[in-house]
């Protein structure tokens, strides 16, 4: 009895234990944020487009809002950008972007050839925005609460896709509880 | 140099290189940190927090950029005064537990480290009953041997 039990037991909990960790679907390099259900961390930097402007997420309390982090060297960050700009002609949230690792005349032109999605873009020279957020690869795409709560974080270019299926429903339901 | 030859002195020069560089330590783009002991730790921190961006290197052997900032970072810690464990506390609440070569020894992680003791006790096991069964067998397959 125990002879044939034992491997047969032990059989089905490796093939559960590997449906999981091998699933195809999971991006492995993908890691967990530390940082979801925290307090987002609070920046002050300028403006990418005016260095005289200041950009902080500390007068975004009370709304929830959408944070992209990226750069122009970053060749995914261009892929996504279409997905971005039509994001922000149909969201009611704002996006507010961070340009880091960057040099600000590189972001200007950017944003003038490709367009703005942003309410705003923070400009973050020394990465130490970049490095409190925990990124380590743009483009990284976080949602905040009205709380001032990270909610959720999307490391990969965003997609409509994604954003109808991930972010939509988290943001209706941070608006109900926030109201 | 004058009871060794040439050649020997010349070895133990290239000896004495080899040897004498693994003491110098690694250099990021802000050059050494004056306090040897600053600088030790800095080392050794920086040798045990993994490059998020290429995953098998350590920020101090990485040229990435993140990992540049990282090790500046971590300087920045050390010389403000914060103790090793701070500075892994700073990587961790932002980067997760994944950032730490070295996983540390708490409840989740209990597991990890237990496995390998679990698993030797399992074997020690299954041997010790395989051997003890096996001592008990006859010795031969003539049947007079056996019933000893």
């Amino acid at each position: 009895m125990w002879k044939f039990l034992v491997p047969f037991v032990a059989f089905v909990v490796m093939a559960v234990v590997f449906a999981f960790g091998l699933d195809p679907k999971r991006d492995i390099r993908a890691l967990p944020s530390p940082l979801i259900g925290k307090p987002a961390p609070i920046f002050n930097l300028t403006d990418v487009l005016d260095a005289n402007r200041k950009v902080s997420n500390s007068t975004l309390k009370g709304q929830v809002y959408v944070f992209n982090v990226w750069g122009t060297w970053c060749s995914a960050c261009r892929q996504e950008h279409e997905a971005l700009l039509a994001i922000s002609k149909q969201t009611t949230v704002p996006i507010i972007g961070l340009d880091y690792m960057d040099e600000r005349q590189d972001g200007q032109a950017w944003l003038r050839q490709l367009g703005n999605p942003y309410a705003a873009v923070a400009f973050d020279h020394e990465e130490r925005t970049a490095i409190e957020w925990g990124v380590y690869g743009a483009p990284e795409t976080f949602l905040v609460d009205a709380k001032g709560q990270i909610l959720f974080k999307f490391i990969s270019p965003m997609t409509l896709d994604v954003w109808e299926r991930e972010f939509l429903p988290r943001i209706a339901a941070a608006q109900r509880s926030g109201a | 140099m004058k009871f060794l030859p040439r050649s020997l002195g010349a070895c133990l020069l290239v000896v004495a290189g080899v040897f004498g560089g693994s003491v110098t330590y690694a250099l990021d783009e802000f050059g050494q940190i004056e306090d040897p002991k600053i600088m030790a730790r800095y080392d050794r921190i920086t040798h045990e927090l993994r490059c998020v961006v290429c995953q098998n290197n350590s920020i101090a052997d990485s040229n990435v950029q993140l990992a540049k900032d990282l090790c500046r970072q971590v300087r920045e810690l050390l010389l403000a005064g914060n103790t090793d464990e701070a500075v892994f506390d700073f990587m961790t609440a932002r980067y997760g537990e994944f950032i730490r070569f070295k996983t540390p020894l708490e409840g989740k992680t209990l597991f990890i480290w237990g496995a390998p003791f679990f698993m030797l006790l399992l074997g020690g096991t299954i041997v010790f009953r395989i051997v003890r069964q096996r001592s008990r067998m006859p010795l031969d397959d003539t049947p007079a041997a056996g019933s000893a």
